[in-house]
């Protein structure tokens, strides 16, 4: 009895290993409640017999007072280990469901017939288990041994014995749950300690992850931190103010502070009349911590509010972006939104350039330490454009107009105008459709222009030279298909001819000579297939043919059936001219020596000089003469193509485009006007061809601009401007 | 002084308090000295006072409680209980005066103005309470005569039901959860101790369900948008401004617009100037102290010290457990100071009290007759 007292819970001895082993765990057999699941039901079902009987003597004294706390520390001793305690809280709890799972033993051995006592011998199964699990934990002890005693007498004697047993183990385990068990303290202290671990670690562990995380962007942050974030300056290539910073006061409210929203909100808007009184009046009817009022006050609004004395109501500095030109180089340009977040143009491809993660860890919050972007553009030289294309715009009564200036030897853009345009200052309709930037977002047939490139794919090719013939008589037929030309000539015509005559028929057998794969790999070559990449976020892939037979290469040849973005083909046709080097085009400033590094040669210098010579000859004699300034040695090229409406193409809906380079001995800009649907006039005889509006708009704009941009002015005719062609004699020298 | 060579009174109080504690203690004030030259001059400023004013005034009372402290630690464990009977008496009398008498701040009658000094008594009520339950639990534990654990029930709502009354649900939460640490280590069995976390639960439920502002704890706690945690957001920032070795001694900004950033909230003002690291380290010296106190409270052998000294920790460490949790928004806000650290005449001087008996209860003590007193069984194992 002592021997067994002694015993650890859990200990050798091998009555009790023995039955414990179909239990699965100690713990288990809390939800394990059919017999059945035991391996072997009838074997255990008597071993319990045996401890409980040998332990019921021993453990009907424990409740009484006085006996067991010594005794129970002195069973205890051996078991500091807090895994041990574990254990007896498992067994204890066992222990209390013990007495119901007693009572369902009870009734089928007491009150049915033998030939039930299987079922009854099962419960009795489950019994052992359980209470084998129980007798780890000596607080469960006494219980349990009642329990499978009286467990025992149910089975053998019935009700009345049973009753009584029952009232001693629910005693026995009141009693118990009494009990103050000093000898636990140690462990317990074991257990608060973990506790206090624990807690402290998840506090070292969020400190932690506040040194490692970024912070959330919460409202209240982003009002605290990204408000005051500023930007650079944006200035022009001669230093010239794009854009700016200025610090401006916001408004917001506490709502949780204000103490009558009503009044607050009649007082707010008689300040602030453009204010919505009903959408304010909500807001400040919340329990929030933050909402604004109004972004961004003028010194006087600000001064209005704060005398109006309303409690919860506070300002932010916060900067403020001003683009001081207005809607002068707006596609470039872009725009910042309210929270000073660049969301188009060079505005967003800053923000993408580091200046958010700068702004993100609290750097850029002073313009002064930020250097200026500066651009290519030239403030003035885009401001005259952009004069000019209005008023053609306005004369021509077109849809859209777009024009651009371009340096030919470094790719930088100089000026550039799309129109309609928006004031980035209040871009309320920068998303409007019908504004976006025409020289790189729209795409279009460039109709006639795109016979420079055809041209010089074949006099690059090596299997035209500059006084090959074709012959431009009649149509050229194919399949169902003629082609014909706009200004009929009906004769043979060498290279030089066709390109002035802008004859459709012989830019098609150009192309043919060169053949469908060579005019591919010659586009792809020059970027017309593929999306322009520059600094502007907003581009538009061109659109190309899915299948690419003879006839696409007819059209293409001379600019339909291929819509590419305006810039592109400026970017290839100044490749042309400039000696040939393809470079993309940029907006940001960038010297010649750098641009020879990412150019790439895509024609060779002869074949340059060549176009250059066509095109100057076109210039004063061809149909590039409305364009022709006085000194500067222009040279152009025309393309009117009608457009694509419902699947058609349009006669009497045109797209215009004039392309022109000065001076064309040794070009140094490249000029493009566009017209979308410009309308014939009395002056131009109806005409609405590309030499009657873009054409003469690039006059003008070329007259205005390039004294701004320094560009000499050439009185005497340069002298052998084109010393091959004179060599070679090419149509038009002699 | 400390020669072990001859047994001054002295000499042997050095030789036999625990030296760990002590120094730990020592460093936890004088870095609690330093936060509040962080924490304590933007409060100043805003309240319109000097701007050490509340630095000032810590040294001012830090001189007697470093006397309580030392002086208490003398006392054997039979004085620490009169003691701790004769201040939990007048204090809980303070109590009562400062429901009828005191001025009402904040809603709540909690302090007592005695002269220039205001003084909150249930501070005071604290480690009084732990003591005398602590000798309630270990009477209970080991005499069947005396009706310790009845004492030890009773004692708790005796104490508490004045407080509920201040209102202070602040000490309250404590001092129920340091009794019921106190029941658990005493042996309570574990059918109570759940018992005791549903009606722990329960009256959390309740106290959600009908108290107004502590359901609005709860809600901004669970939920941002529902309220203002403009003090639990100002905190946050604090430390994610802060980063890992801080801005700065005197650097910080969001202390400025932190309320309480001398008392409940000085840890996040420790966050943003010194850095998480710096919080960290603080944190581990808490826990040290924690955990120093309970293995020494587990070597003890009498039970009376050892449930003292298990409810002077528990009641030290919740404390910082609590304080530490809301700074770093971790459970719903509750007014609590970090120990040693926040700002407030009182609350040192009760902690260094308590931190005394701490010392007093652990210190070494010849054990062989209160063994043969307490468990005989400890010779059946000879």
């Amino acid at each position: 009895m002592l021997q067994d007292h002694s015993t650890p819970p859990g200990g050798k001895s091998p009555e009790r290993a023995g039955p414990r082993l179909p239990g699965a765990s100690p713990r288990a057999p809390l939800g394990a409640s059919g017999g059945s699941q035991q391996p072997s039901p009838v074997a255990p079902s008597h071993k319990p017999a045996t401890p409980a009987a040998k332990a019921g003597p021993a453990a009907r004294p424990a409740p009484k007072p006085g006996h067991g706390p010594g005794q129970g520390a002195g069973l205890w001793q051996g078991l500091q280990a807090s895994a041990a305690r574990i254990f007896s809280r498992g067994g204890a709890s066992s222990g209390k469901a013990a007495p119901d799972q007693i009572a369902a033993g009870r009734v089928p051995s007491g009150r049915t017939p033998p030939g039930a006592a299987g079922g009854g011998a099962a419960h009795g199964a489950a019994g052992p288990s359980r209470f084998n699990a129980a007798a780890m934990g000596a607080s469960a002890r006494a219980v349990l041994v009642a329990g499978a005693g009286r467990l025992k007498a149910g089975l053998t004697h019935g009700g009345a014995l049973t009753w009584r047993s029952f009232f001693r183990a629910a005693r026995a385990m009141i009693g118990d749950m009494f009990r103050m068990r000093a000898d636990k303290a140690n462990s317990r202290i074991v257990l608060v300690g973990a506790g206090f671990v624990l807690i402290f670690g998840a506090v070292i562990v969020r400190l932690a992850t506040f040194a490692v995380m970024p912070p959330p962007a919460s409202e209240r942050y982003v009002a605290g931190n990204t408000v005051g974030v500023a930007r650079p300056d944006i200035v022009d290539r001669n230093g010239l103010l794009l854009a700016t910073d200025i610090k401006t006061y916001s408004a917001f409210a506490e709502p949780r502070n204000i103490l009558d929203a009503d009044e607050a909100t009649e007082l707010l808007t008689a300040v602030l009349p453009d204010l919505n009184a009903r959408e304010l009046r909500e807001k400040l009817s919340t329990k929030k911590g933050f909402v604004w009022i109004k972004r961004e006050l003028t010194p006087k609004q600000r001064a209005e509010v704060h005398r109006l004395g309303i409690p919860g109501v506070g300002f932010l500095p916060e900067n403020k972006r001003v683009y001081p030109n207005g809607p002068v180089a707006a596609h470039v340009l872009g725009f910042a939104n309210v929270d000073n977040q660049g969301i188009a143009g060079i505005e967003k491809y800053i923000d993408s350039q580091g200046l958010r993660d700068l702004a993100g860890l609290g750097f850029a919050n002073n313009a002064a330490d930020l250097k200026p972007v500066k651009l290519s553009l030239d403030l003035r030289a885009t401001h005259a454009v952009r004069d000019e294309l209005v008023k053609g715009m306005a004369h021509f009564k077109a849809k859209a107009a777009a024009a651009m200036i371009m340096d030919v030897n470094t790719g930088e853009v100089i000026a550039l105008t799309s129109l309609p345009d928006y004031d980035p200052n209040n871009p309320v309709d920068a998303l409007d459709k019908d504004r976006i930037n025409r020289m790189m977002v729209g795409v279009y047939e460039m109709g006639s222009t795109f016979k420079a490139l055809t041209t010089a794919m074949a006099l690059d090719s090596g299997k035209v030279n500059i006084n090959s013939s074709f012959d431009a008589r009649g149509g050229l037929h194919y399949g169902r298909f003629t082609i014909r030309d706009y200004h009929g000539t009906n004769r043979i015509l060498t290279v030089p001819e066709i390109f002035l005559h802008s004859s459709n028929i012989g830019t098609a057998r150009m192309a043919l000579a060169v053949g469908v794969e060579g005019h591919k790999a010659f586009l792809r070559k020059m970027g017309q297939l593929t999306r322009m990449q520059t600094e502007l976020p907003e581009s538009a892939a061109p659109i190309v043919p899915a299948r690419w037979g003879e006839l696409n290469t007819m059209t293409i040849s001379f600019g339909h059936g291929l819509a590419v973005a305006p810039i592109q083909a400026t970017a290839a046709v100044a490749a042309l001219v400039n000696g040939g080097k393809l470079m993309a085009p940029t907006f940001l400033k960038r010297t010649e020596a750098e641009a020879a590094n990412v150019g790439k040669q895509v024609v060779s210098a002869q074949t340059s000089e060549a176009m250059r010579y066509i095109m100057r000859l076109n210039g004063y004699r061809g149909s590039a003469k409305k364009s022709l300034v006085q000194g500067y040695y222009v040279g152009g090229k025309t393309g009117t193509a009608e457009k694509v409406i419902g699947g058609r193409y349009a006669r009497n809906r045109l797209f215009t485009t004039f392309m022109s380079v000065a001076p064309a001995n040794k070009p140094k800009y490249l000029f493009l006007t566009i017209y979308d649907e410009p309308q014939g006039l009395p002056e131009t005889y109806g005409y609405a061809t590309a030499a009657w509006n873009s054409g003469v708009t690039t006059g003008k704009i070329i007259a205005r601009v390039a004294p701004l941009l320094g560009l000499p002015p050439i009185f005497e005719e340069p002298k052998n401007p084109f010393p091959n062609m004179v060599r070679l004699g090419a149509w038009g020298t002699r | 002084m400390a020669s072990r060579a001859e047994r001054t009174y002295l000499g042997q109080w050095w030789w036999t308090v625990d030296r760990v504690l002590l120094v730990a203690l020592g460093a936890v004030m004088v870095s609690g000295l330093v936060l509040l030259m962080a924490g304590g001059p933007p409060v100043a400023e805003r309240l319109g006072l000097s701007t050490f004013h509340f630095v000032n005034r810590q040294v001012f009372f830090l001189a007697p409680a470093l006397i309580v402290l030392v002086a208490t630690s003398f006392l054997s464990p039979r004085h620490v209980r009169r003691l701790a009977l004769f201040i939990y008496l007048v204090s809980m009398l303070l109590v009562f005066a400062a429901l009828q008498f005191g001025p009402e701040v904040k809603g709540a009658h909690r302090w007592l103005n005695i002269g220039s000094v205001t003084l909150q008594p249930s501070e005071f009520v604290k480690p009084a309470f732990v003591i005398l339950a602590a000798w309630a639990f270990s009477e209970g534990s080991h005499r069947r005569d005396a009706p310790g654990t009845l004492l030890a029930i009773l004692i708790l709502p005796a104490t508490i039901i004045p407080l509920i009354l201040q209102p202070d649900f602040g000490q309250t939460m404590l001092i129920t959860i340091v009794w019921a640490g106190l029941f658990f280590v005493a042996g309570l069995h574990m059918m109570w101790m759940i018992g005791l976390a549903g009606v722990g639960g329960l009256g959390i439920i309740i106290a959600y369900t009908f108290v107004p502002h502590v359901r609005a704890r709860v809600e901004r706690f669970m939920d941002k948008s529902s309220g203002d945690t403009f003090q639990v957001d100002t905190a946050l920032e604090s430390f994610y401004q802060g980063g890992w070795f801080g801005k700065g001694p005197g650097e910080g900004t969001v202390k400025r617009i932190l309320p309480d950033a001398h008392t409940d909230f000085i840890f996040a003002v420790t966050g943003e100037e010194l850095g998480v690291i710096a919080c960290i380290v603080l944190v581990l010296l808490f826990m040290l102290i924690v955990l120093r106190g309970l293995v020494l409270a587990r070597r003890l052998e009498d039970p009376f010290c050892r449930f003292a000294a298990v409810g002077l920790v528990l009641l030290f460490g919740i404390q910082a457990c609590i304080n530490m949790a809301v700074n770093v928004h971790l459970m719903p806000a509750k007014g609590m100071t970090l120990p040693f650290i926040s700002y407030g005449g009182s609350s040192l001087i009760s902690l260094a009290l308590g931190m005394g008996f701490l010392i007093a209860v652990t210190r070494k003590r010849p054990t062989a007759p209160l063994y043969d007193r307490i468990s005989p069984l400890h010779r059946s194992d000879a």
